[in-house]
């Protein structure tokens, strides 16, 4: 067994990191604070190629390994879950997507500009009524001579109402399979399409400065050619997309899950309560040694699952467990760095009161915690 | 135009630095090792530099193989090749000799310009850069926060603070010039540069390979010798001036500075 990374791997880890702390931490509160977008740093993680990573070099990409990838979302996330958030769907749910089912006109056509940064692209799946049940999907495409003519909506889709907004690959009923169930197909959808509406969505509580919209489609002509590899193929590159995009959330997980226990390890050996560091007490001790062990199974688990796809084995099963394992230890991570700031835990001026917000959306996102305890429960035989 | 950028491997500046048994060298095992800040500032410059007239912009450290992790730092923000001088026998040499080495292995190169930071931030002696102009007989611009080359790129005009004043130099080519803070903002080696960096040169030498002897090189061949490293003295506790009213405060704090500290 070899669990060295490569000098490359090493090199992203300490780039990114570099990059993260000296560009994303001294604004990530303000821009949480504010709930606003940064293109700027969307364009500067662009540059030094934090979008397009595992995208073959001649659309723009960087042609690097999975767990390359993974590396720099953990990074980032690190120091901040918004853009560790604008980075992961942009790559895994934008990006993703049109590399993998896209024909050499429309990977041609729009990879280049995902891939620097200049833009970002959204993924458009969950509906008001169909989360985890995305059978309930009620988007319609209905073809019309050498169009298709989409109506319904689209909530939550990260990366689709900013300045940055290229466009989204959205999916749609477009017929009924021989079983019954409904025939799902993607489209590739520009903005300023007429009768697409994107409509950023204010107010979370978490990845405040990352883009989300709600997204209104009101007899949409699109070109025939804009669809996504074949009529039906939508469910199979939606369950593809989602099975990798669950190795970033993941990442988000760990890497959250490190800066928190970092954060909470620093303050515990300063601060002095009844005469000693409150890191001597086992109270405290105790939940950082949790806390550094499940980050170490996190890793493991998380970069094995890496192997696997950079290896082509299969890896829906780990995916799954890594997303809901690192989301699920961020979230101890956080409860426990929050207790050891106490008060001072509970207020803004301290990262860890933003990591505790932004874990939440791990257990929902993507796929909530109990889809994915679902989905291992059918790949080891119960359901 | 041809540029060389000696640079050379410090402790990261955040590390905690923890004095050796021998109280004259430091712990290393968990040192995390960068890049010295002042030469990131050369690395930027030599890119720039060459972005705007074209040429190759060579690295070359000295020091234990994990130097080769700073050099590919540099091929990876966009440098074209490295050199690393690697010998167990220059282990423990003092600035003078890293100096010589480095000069070594620039004579038969062909260069129109040399930068290194003005000082390495571990040591803080800032003797290497104007060594190594000395050993090549060419013309040495310290402390440097402003460089502009002329059209033709056959002379340089550079700008060095001085007690609040700016000081202009012009000299013709080939000059050696020490970066100062303010020279530039370094680029982040980017991941597509990383990938790169992996296909480009990194040749390793030896002091024998640069016709050097060994036996200038190395603790023994110090001509400064460190007697002994100390930590700073640990800082007493403060005190704090109690009072009724903020004048009573104050004319306390004044007393004190007079008769207790004596600085007034």
């Amino acid at each position: 067994m070899d669990f060295d990374l490569t000098k490359e791997q090493k090199m992203i880890r300490r780039e990114v990191r570099k990059f993260a702390e000296s560009e994303i931490a001294p604004v990530a509160a303000e821009l949480d604070e504010k709930e606003e977008f940064s293109a700027d740093i969307t364009k500067k993680m662009g540059e030094i190629g934090l979008l397009g990573l595992f995208v073959s070099e001649q659309y723009g990409g960087e042609g690097l390994d999975y767990i390359s990838y993974i590396i720099a979302v953990e990074e980032v996330a690190r120091v901040d879950g918004s853009q560790a958030a604008t980075i992961a769907a942009g790559n895994s749910l934008g990006i993703g997507p049109l590399y993998y089912f896209g024909n050499e006109e429309q990977k041609r056509k729009y990879l280049p500009k995902l891939c620097s940064g200049e833009a970002l692209w959204g993924f458009g799946l969950t509906e008001p009524d169909a989360g985890s049940d995305a059978g309930g999907s009620k988007t319609t495409a209905v073809k019309n001579a050498d169009e298709w003519v989409l109506n319904g909506s689209k909530i939550f889709i990260t990366n689709a109402a900013c300045e940055l907004s290229l466009g989204i690959t959205v999916q749609a009923v477009t017929g009924t399979r021989p079983n019954g169930k409904p025939e799902y197909t993607c489209f590739i959808l520009e903005h300023g399409t007429p009768g697409f509406k994107a409509v950023p969505m204010h107010k979370k509580m978490m990845w405040r400065a990352s883009s989300t919209a709600e997204l209104y489609f009101n007899d949409v002509r699109i070109p025939k050619e804009n669809m996504l590899g074949n009529k039906g193929e939508g469910f199979h590159q939606m369950l593809q997309t989602l099975d990798r995009g669950r190795l970033s959330i993941a990442a988000m997980g760990l890497g959250g899950a490190q800066g928190a226990y970092e954060a909470a390890l620093k303050y515990s050996r300063q601060r002095i309560q009844f005469g000693q560091s409150i890191s001597r007490f086992q109270a405290v001790a105790f939940k950082l040694a949790d806390s550094a062990m499940e980050i170490e199974c996190a890793r493991n688990l998380l970069y094995k699952t890496c192997w696997l796809l950079d290896n082509k084995r299969q890896f829906e099963k780990e995916a799954a467990m890594a997303k809901l394992y690192c989301s699920e230890v961020m979230g101890r991570v956080v409860n426990h760095a929050v207790q050891i700031y106490g008060g001072y835990g509970l207020m803004k001026e301290n990262s860890v009161e933003r990591f505790y917000r932004d874990q939440k959306l791990l257990d929902i996102g993507e796929g909530t915690s109990e889809i994915q305890r679902i989905v291992i429960a059918r790949h080891i035989g119960c359901l | 135009m041809n540029i060389i950028v000696c640079l050379k491997q410090v402790p990261d500046t955040e590390a905690q630095i923890k004095i050796a048994g021998d109280a004259k060298s430091i712990v290393t095992d968990d040192i995390k090792w960068v890049m010295n800040p002042y030469d990131e500032f050369g690395v930027e410059e030599a890119l720039k530099t060459k972005e705007k007239f074209g040429g190759e912009v060579t690295v070359i450290g000295l020091g234990p193989k994990r130097v080769t992790e700073t050099i590919r730092t540099a091929l990876a923000m966009g440098a074209d090749k490295g050199i690393l001088i690697c010998d167990d026998a220059a282990d423990g040499s003092d600035s003078i000799a890293v100096a010589k080495a480095l000069a070594a292995a620039i004579k038969g190169m062909e260069y129109d310009l040399i930068f290194t930071g003005q000082r390495g931030v571990d040591d803080d002696l800032g003797v290497v850069g104007a060594s190594v102009a000395e050993f090549l007989d060419i013309p040495q611009l310290s402390l440097i926060e402003d460089v502009e080359f002329a059209e033709d790129g056959k002379s340089v005009k550079v700008k060095r603070p001085v007690e609040g004043e700016v000081l202009t130099i012009e000299s013709s080519l080939p000059v050696l010039i020490t970066t100062q803070k303010g020279l530039n903002e370094p680029r982040y080696a980017s991941l597509p540069g990383i990938m790169k960096a992996k296909k480009k040169p990194l040749d390793q030498k030896t002091l024998s390979d640069l016709g050097l002897d060994a036996s200038d090189f190395g603790e023994g061949a110090r001509k400064l010798k460190i007697v002994e490293l100390l930590s700073p003295p640990a800082r007493s506790a403060g005190k704090i001036i109690e009072g009724e009213s903020p004048q009573e405060k104050a004319a306390e704090l004044a007393r004190l500075l007079h008769e207790e500290a004596k600085l007034l």
